[in-house]
C-alpha cells in the first residue's frame, strides 16, 4: 500500500525526518509511537502534502504512484486520509456542504457520477451513527465550537464518509476520555478491511488496547529506530523511551 | 520658484452638460451652481477622497449618446415580479416601465412631478463643497419619484433599474423616495451597463422614512469594468421607523457610495449591510454616516469585502451619537479578505459619541484567507480553487443572508458565480 524509503524532510532549514523507512501493506494496522518532538506529526504532514516541508531525499510509493509528486487534494482523492491532531475550525463552511463537495470532487477525479442528495444524506446518517456524532453537529460549521472530543469524532466521521485506502490517525486519542476513546476505536475497527490500512500515531499504549496493531514502530529523532509487535507498545509503556534513546546512542 | 497654473477641470466638465430643466427650487439650484463655480473635483488632499482618485471621471468628455436599449435582458432584471422602472443614461424608458400602479402609491419619473411635489429635493443632501451632489442637482436629467401614502403595506417590491450605455456617457440621476406613516415597502436599485465604456453615472437618492414606517432597500451595482459610478443615498428617519439597506457591489472600475443616514426621531432601527467583491484594477469606496440625533435607537452596520488582484477598497464608516441621544445601541463592523498580495484596503471605522448612556462598538479586520483551513479542505480531496471558494462564500454569506428578498439573493448568487466562479 505505502512504502516510505529513506525519507528526509526539513522545515525552515531544520531537518526533522532523517531517513525514515516504513512499509504498510493492505489489511494491516501499524502503530507509530515516540516521544514528543520525534517527528510523528511531521511524517503525517509530509504524507498529506503540507507544502511548508521540504523533502530533501527519499521516496514514497503509494499503490504504485509517486506520492510526493501529487498535490494534497490528489493524495486524498487517491485514498490517503489524515485525521489531524489539531482539527481546525472553519466558521461559515458547513460540515455537510464541505463533505458533499469533498465526496463529489473525489468522485469526479475517479470519473464517477455525483452522489445524489438522497444517498448523501443516508450516508451521513449511517456514518455519523458509527461514531455517535450528533447529527446536529454534521450541519454546523466545520469544527466550530466543537469540544475536543467532538472534533476527533468528526475526523473519524469524515474518514467513514470518504472510505480511504490508507488512514493516518495523528494522536486521535489525545484529549479523549475513555468513552470517547472506545467510540473512536470502534469506528476505526468497523471501517477496517483487508483492502485498506491504518497508521495510528499515538504516544499512549492505551489506544492500542482498542485498536490492535499488527506492528508497532518507535519513531525517534526522525527515524524508525525499532519495530515489533503489540508487545513492544506494552514494553514502552512500562519502561518509557529512555532505553530506546540509550540503544540509539550506543550505535 | 514655479507658479503652477490651476486648471479647473470642473469648468471644462460642465461645458458638455445641459442644465437641468427639472422643477427644483431655485435656492437649491443656486447653491449647487455656486459650489460648482467655486470648487474643482476633489483630490486626494480632500479628506473624504483621500484614497479615491476621480481624475478619470473629470477627464471624461461626453457626447450626447443616443439611447440604444430596445429590449431589456433578464440580466438587468433582479426581481421579475417587481413593479419595475427602467432608466437608460438618466432617462426613463417608458416601454420597459410598469403602468399599473397599486393604490396608495404615486410613482413616476421626476420630470413628471410638480415643483411642490419636489419640495424635498435638496432638503437634506449636502451641496456646499459637495461637487458630485451639486453636479447631480444642477445637471439632473431625470430619476424616479416615489411617494407612498400613510398606512400602505406595499406587497409588490419596487424595482428601479439604471442602465448606462455608450461611450463617455454622463448620467445624472436624481431620485426622491418618500414613505408615509405606518407604511411598509421594499425597493430595489439596480445599476447596470450595456455596451458602455468610460461612462460616468452620478446618482443622488433622497429617502424620507416617516413615523412608524418601514423601508427596505437592496442596491446592486454591476456596471461593467471601464465605467465609473458615484452615488449618494441621503436618508432621514422619523421616530419609530425602520430602515434597512443592503449595498452589493460586484463590478465597475470605480465605485463610490455615500450612504448618509440621519436618525431624527427616537425608537428607530437602522441596518446597513454591504458586500463588495473586487478584482483586477477595481476600486470601491464605501463612505457611510449614521447620525444618531435622537435617543433610544439602534443601528447595525456590517460591511464585508473580498479583494483580489490589484483591486483596492475603502471603507469609512462614521457613527455619531449626539449629546442628548441616550440609550443608543450602535454597532459597526467591517471585515476584509485579501486574496492577492497586491490587493489592499483602507478601512476606517469611526465613532463619535457625545452622549454617556450608550452601547457602541466598532471593529475592522483585514486578513488573508486562513491557509490552514484551505489545507484542511484540500486534505479532504477538495481542489485549492474550490477550497478558497468555499471559504470566501462562507465569509460573505452572513451579509448576503441579511437580504430578505429571495429574488435578490438568487440574483446576487448568480452574478457572483458568473463574475468570480464562487458557488453557494
Ligand atoms: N515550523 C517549524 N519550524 C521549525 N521546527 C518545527 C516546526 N514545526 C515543528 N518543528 C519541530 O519539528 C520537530 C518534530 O515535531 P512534530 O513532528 O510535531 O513531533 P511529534 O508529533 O512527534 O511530537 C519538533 O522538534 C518541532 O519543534
Ligand atoms: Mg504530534
Amino acid at each position: 500500500m505505502i512504502k516510505i524509503s529513506n525519507l528526509h524532510a526539513s522545515i525552515n532549514g531544520k531537518e526533522i525526518l532523517k531517513g525514515l523507512n516504513l512499509e504498510v501493506k493492505a489489511g494491516e494496522i501499524h502503530a507509530i509511537m515516540g516521544p514528543n518532538g520525534a517527528g510523528k506529526s511531521t511524517l503525517a504532514s509530509v504524507l498529506a502534502g503540507r507544502e511548508e516541508y521540504e523533502i530533501t531525499e527519499g521516496s514514497v510509493d503509494f499503490d504504485g504512484q509517486d506520492l510526493l509528486e501529487l498535490s494534497t487534494e490528489d493524495r486524498a482523492r487517491e485514498g490517503l486520509f489524515l485525521a489531524f491532531q489539531y482539527p481546525i475550525e472553519i466558521p461559515g463552511v458547513s460540515n455537510i456542504n464541505f463533505l458533499r463537495t469533498s465526496l463529489n470532487e473525489i468522485r469526479d477525479y475517479k470519473g464517477e457520477e455525483q452522489i445524489s442528495a438522497k444517498d448523501f444524506l443516508a450516508k451521513v446518517k449511517e456514518k455519523s451513527a458509527l461514531v455517535e456524532l450528533d447529527s446536529k453537529l454534521a450541519s454546523r460549521s466545520v469544527n466550530e465550537g466543537f469540544s475536543g472530543g467532538e472534533k476527533k469524532r468528526n475526523e473519524i466521521f469524515q474518514m467513514a464518509m470518504l472510505e480511504p485506502k490508507l488512514a493516518i490517525l495523528d494522536e486521535t486519542d489525545s484529549g479523549l476520555d475513555i468513552d470517547a476513546l472506545r467510540i473512536v476505536a470502534n469506528g476505526v475497527n468497523k471501517l477496517k478491511s483487508d483492502k485498506n490500512a491504518t497508521i495510528v500515531i499515538t504516544h499512549y499504549q492505551r489506544l492500542l488496547d482498542y485498536i490492535i496493531p499488527d506492528f508497532v514502530h518507535v519513531l525517534y529523532d526522525g527515524r524508525i529506530v525499532k519495530s515489533g509487535t503489540k508487545e513492544l507498545a506494552l514494553e514502552l509503556e512500562e519502561k518509557g523511551y529512555d532505553w530506546i534513546k540509550a540503544e540509539v546512542e550506543a550505535h | 520658484m514655479n507658479d503652477t497654473i490651476q486648471v479647473n477641470k470642473l469648468n471644462a466638465f460642465i461645458d458638455q452638460l445641459t442644465k437641468t430643466d427639472l422643477p427644483f427650487s431655485k435656492d437649491i439650484i443656486a447653491i449647487s451652481d455656486a459650489t460648482i463655480a467655486s470648487n474643482d473635483f476633489p483630490t486626494t488632499r480632500t479628506e473624504a477622497w483621500k484614497y479615491t482618485r476621480v481624475g478619470k471621471i473629470s477627464s471624461i468628455h461626453g457626447n450626447d449618446s443616443e439611447l440604444i436599449i430596445d429590449k431589456i435582458s433578464d440580466s438587468h432584471i433582479i426581481d421579475a415580479n417587481a413593479l419595475t422602472f427602467v432608466f437608460e443614461n438618466g432617462e426613463l424608458i417608458q416601454q420597459f416601465s410598469n403602468k399599473e400602479i397599486p393604490k396608495g402609491l404615486d410613482i413616476k419619473s421626476i420630470s413628471q412631478a410638480s415643483e411642490t411635489e419636489l419640495a424635498l429635493i435638496g432638503k437634506n443632501v449636502k451641496l456646499e463643497k459637495e461637487v458630485f451632489n451639486s453636479l447631480n442637482t444642477s445637471y439632473a436629467t431625470d430619476g424616479i419619484f416615489v411617494k407612498i401614502d400613510d398606512k400602505i403595506q406595499l406587497e409588490q417590491t419596487i424595482q428601479i433599474i439604471h442602465i448606462v450605455t455608450g461611450e463617455n456617457t454622463i448620467s445624472n440621476m436624481r431620485n426622491l423616495i418618500q414613505i408615509g406613516r405606518f407604511s411598509e415597502a421594499k425597493i430595489i436599485f439596480g445599476y447596470f451597463s450595456s455596451e458602455a465604456t468610460s461612462s460616468f453615472t452620478n446618482v443622488v437618492t433622497e429617502i424620507f422614512v416617516s413615523e412608524n414606517a418601514k423601508l427596505t432597500a437592496d442596491k446592486i451595482q454591476y456596471e461593467s469594468a471601464g465605467n465609473f459610478h458615484v452615488s449618494t443615498e441621503q436618508v432621514a428617519q422619523e421616530k419609530n421607523s425602520n430602515f434597512s439597506i443592503n449595498t452589493i457591489t460586484l463590478n465597475g472600475t470605480l465605485v463610490r457610495n455615500n450612504l448618509n443616514i440621519e436618525i431624527d426621531g427616537s425608537n428607530c432601527e437602522t441596518h446597513l449591510n454591504g458586500v463588495y467583491l473586487l478584482k483586477e484594477n477595481q476600486h470601491v469606496d464605501n463612505h457611510t454616516i449614521v447620525d444618531h440625533k435622537a435617543p433610544h435607537c439602534e443601528s447595525h452596520e456590517l460591511y464585508k469585502g473580498v479583494i483580489d488582484d490589484k483591486a483596492t477598497a475603502v471603507f469609512n464608516g462614521k457613527v455619531f451619537v449626539r449629546k442628548d441621544s441616550q440609550k443608543i445601541n450602535a454597532f459597526q463592523s467591517n471585515a476584509n479578505v485579501l486574496l492577492s498580495d497586491d490587493a489592499s484596503v483602507n478601512s476606517k471605522p469611526e465613532l463619535e459619541i457625545y452622549a454617556d448612556d450608550v452601547k457602541c462598538s466598532h471593529g475592522s479586520t483585514t486578513g488573508q484567507l486562513n491557509e490552514e483551513a484551505v489545507f484542511y479542505l484540500r486534505a479532504r480531496g477538495i481542489s485549492k480553487k474550490s477550497a478558497r471558494h468555499l471559504m470566501v462564500s462562507a465569509f460573505i454569506e452572513d451579509v448576503i443572508s441579511k437580504i430578505k428578498n429571495e429574488e435578490v439573493t438568487n440574483f446576487t448568487h448568480s452574478i457572483i458565480k458568473e463574475q468570480f466562479g464562487w458557488e453557494f
